[in-house]
């Protein structure tokens, strides 16, 4: 006749390791996408599939991370930070692993081959997008030390910092993406116009990654205003 | 009269055995809230907290618990209005804690949310208004009860919110917080050893038939705090930090420092429940025991014996061995996701509130007081997630305790009054 005690009732159990974990099964998906683009360039399709099937498998358990999480945080809970803002935060997560997957899907389905000319920026360009994930994870691995603090002082501080570096880091991506544009669109007419309206269309989607990364992060950045 | 006299064994007798079964009730199920928080945050094994439980309830019964045991004898039902027939009371104490008693199992095994105080003080309320006649309550202390239920976990909330903030300032908003920790809680356990000692002191031990003056208490409650931070500071200074272990959360040291904080605050906390809730065992014995004993005469002057004190808290220890380590570990394994800083925070704001509670003889819910200084750090932002459908539960364990408690004891009373007479 063990009863549930109203003091264990009130741990109803807080959604930040979830969001953490979370966070980190979406950046192993995402960082997947250097040794997935390594192969592409490297002409190694078997690897290639091989890596997209990997991004997918973790997108679907991030997937399944997000609903557990999702279905844990009742509406009479309690949080030093509002509700909707970890929903807002697990949604734009999920949303990066998302995009990974999608990128990996169209270059492993149209086995897709990048021109020469722009395979040495694009490895720069994927690895930013990667950093700007692991800023962002990092970042969200901070949550508990804000709630420690009680979201004041010094620490707070320093992941305001964190987040800036996350938008220097969004800002180089996107200084990339622009030179990787430029520089297909020197050689687009020597392409098959398919080919190149997709390769446009993969470079878009890696530098959504970034903005992503970038947008948890300025969602975080809103708990602090409060 | 006679009726008292020559029943007198089986009265007393009945007494005890309820009383044990109540305080058994209190050990094996309530005592795991008020140890739960130290356990949940991992400064003590469960083990370690059924050791402190044992002996502080132990404590808190036999040193601080005789104002609460005072107010449950004779401050609910007016004594003097019995005149001649003071077997009533007599009939009216067993039946109540059979009553609560019964209850208390009965929602336990339902597993609705009670409180031992709530049902005990229905149960009486419930057979003097009804067994004696409504001018027998004293409704103005009934009044000043059901009030603290009220006062005590926002009392107790804003004493939580204002130890965390105070922690916060001092200590982890710092650029050292395991240096501040090593600082300034030693400070905290001294304010712990000083608060209990000093409400012992001042309100507690004249039951057990000591008397100092005001000055002289002052003085032993701060050498008691004293000599409480000194062997906190050795434990302190006998813990082993790792820099490694800040890595992966930044305040994994400083929240060792705390861990043996909350070894003192446990203290407190036992020692506090056991100076307010045993009395909801053992106030209604002591009733009993000093009608029967002095063959109907009531006296309104008499002390609670001591030997009634120890007999709650041998109950308590009882329910502790037999069932409540049980308890405690569930208790303790569902509070995962409390921080000893949280847990002294939340723990010494509820032990505070129900220490002073003791001291006035107010008897309160532990439980609720400790929900209370939760939500208090709750509101400073220190802690994760906190499921607030629980101050509806204890609403509701208060509209169906208090008249669950009554009628069953009214019950009781009518049938212990039919079969003796």
């Amino acid at each position: 006749m063990v009863r549930r005690s109203p003091i264990t009732n009130m741990f109803a159990g807080s959604p930040v390791k979830p969001l953490q974990e979370h966070m980190g099964k979406v950046h192993e998906c995402v960082k997947t996408l250097v040794p997935f683009f390594k192969a592409v360039i490297e002409k190694d399709y078997s690897q290639v599939a091989v890596l997209q099937q990997e991004i997918h498998r973790t997108e679907v358990e991030a997937d399944d991370m997000k609903h557990e999480l999702r279905i844990h945080l009742p509406n009479s809970l309690f949080m030093p930070m509002p509700r909707e803002r970890i929903l807002d935060i697990v949604l734009n997560q999920d949303r990066m692993a998302n995009k990974a997957k999608e990128i990996a899907g169209v270059i492993n389905g149209r086995k897709m081959e990048l021109p020469d000319e722009i395979s040495e920026l694009m490895g720069l360009y994927v690895a930013s997008c990667v950093s700007a994930s692991r800023q962002a994870k990092r970042i969200i691995n901070e949550l508990d030390e804000l709630i420690e603090v009680g979201f004041r002082g010094r620490e707070v501080n320093s992941v305001e910092e964190m987040i800036n570096d996350l938008d220097k880091i969004e800002y180089e991506t996107d200084k990339l993406e622009s030179q990787i544009n430029n520089a297909l669109f020197v050689i687009e007419k020597s392409m098959d116009p398919i080919d190149a309206v997709f390769l446009y269309r993969v470079i878009r989607g890696v530098g959504e990654v970034a903005d992503i990364a970038q947008r948890v992060g300025s969602r975080l950045e809103l708990l602090l205003a409060r | 009269m006679d009726i008292l006299v020559s029943n007198s064994t089986i009265l007393i007798g009945m007494a005890v055995a309820f009383g044990l079964f109540m305080a058994w009730g209190i050990g094996a199920n309530d005592v795991a809230n008020a140890m739960g928080t130290s356990v949940g945050s991992k400064a003590l094994t469960f083990k370690q907290a059924v050791i402190i439980a044992a002996i502080f309830e132990c404590a808190g019964a036999v040193l601080a618990g005789g104002e609460v045991t005072k107010t449950i004898r004779k401050g609910i039902v007016d004594v003097s209005s019995l005149g001649s027939t003071p077997e009533l009371l007599v009939y009216g104490m067993l039946a109540s804690l059979l009553a609560a008693g019964i209850w208390l199992m009965v929602a336990t095994r339902m597993g609705w949310p009670v409180s031992t105080t709530h049902s005990i003080v229905g149960a009486i309320v419930g057979f003097g208004a009804v067994g004696i006649g409504m001018e027998a309550v004293q409704w103005g202390k009934v009044g000043t009860i059901a009030l603290s239920w009220v006062t005590s976990p926002l009392l107790a909330g804003a004493i939580g919110f204002a130890l965390f903030r105070s922690i916060q300032k001092l200590i982890i908003d710092t650029d050292d917080p395991l240096g501040k920790a090593k600082k300034y809680v030693p400070y905290y356990i001294f304010l712990v050893g000083f608060i209990i000692a000093m409400v012992t002191l001042l309100k507690g031990l004249k039951h057990v038939g000591v008397n100092l003056p005001f000055e002289q208490n002052m003085i032993y409650a701060v050498a008691i705090g004293m000599i409480f931070a000194f062997i906190g500071t050795v434990m302190i200074k006998r813990l082993k930090f790792d820099a490694k272990a800040d890595k992966k959360f930044h305040f994994t040291n400083m929240e060792k420092i705390f861990g043996v904080l909350m070894i003192f605050t446990a203290i407190a906390m036992a020692f506090a429940h056991g100076s307010n809730d045993v009395a909801n065992a053992i106030g209604p014995v002591a009733a009993v025991v000093s009608i029967v004993q002095s063959a109907g005469e009531i006296t309104a002057k008499s002390a609670t014996p001591i030997w009634i004190l120890i007999l709650g808290g041998a109950g308590i220890i009882f329910g502790l061995v037999t069932y409540g380590h049980k308890v405690i570990a569930t208790v303790g394994s569902g509070i995962t996701e409390l921080t000893p800083s949280r847990g002294f925070a939340a723990t010494l704001a509820a032990a505070t509130t129900v220490v002073f509670a003791s001291g006035t003889g107010l008897p309160i819910s532990t439980t609720h007081t400790l929900v209370g200084a939760v939500l208090g750090v709750g509101l400073a932002r220190g802690i994760g997630a906190l499921n607030i459908g629980v101050i509806q539960t204890i609403f509701l364990s208060w509209i169906v305790t208090l008249p669950a408690g009554a009628i069953l004891s009214i019950f009781f009373f009518f049938t212990f009054k039919g079969f003796f007479s």
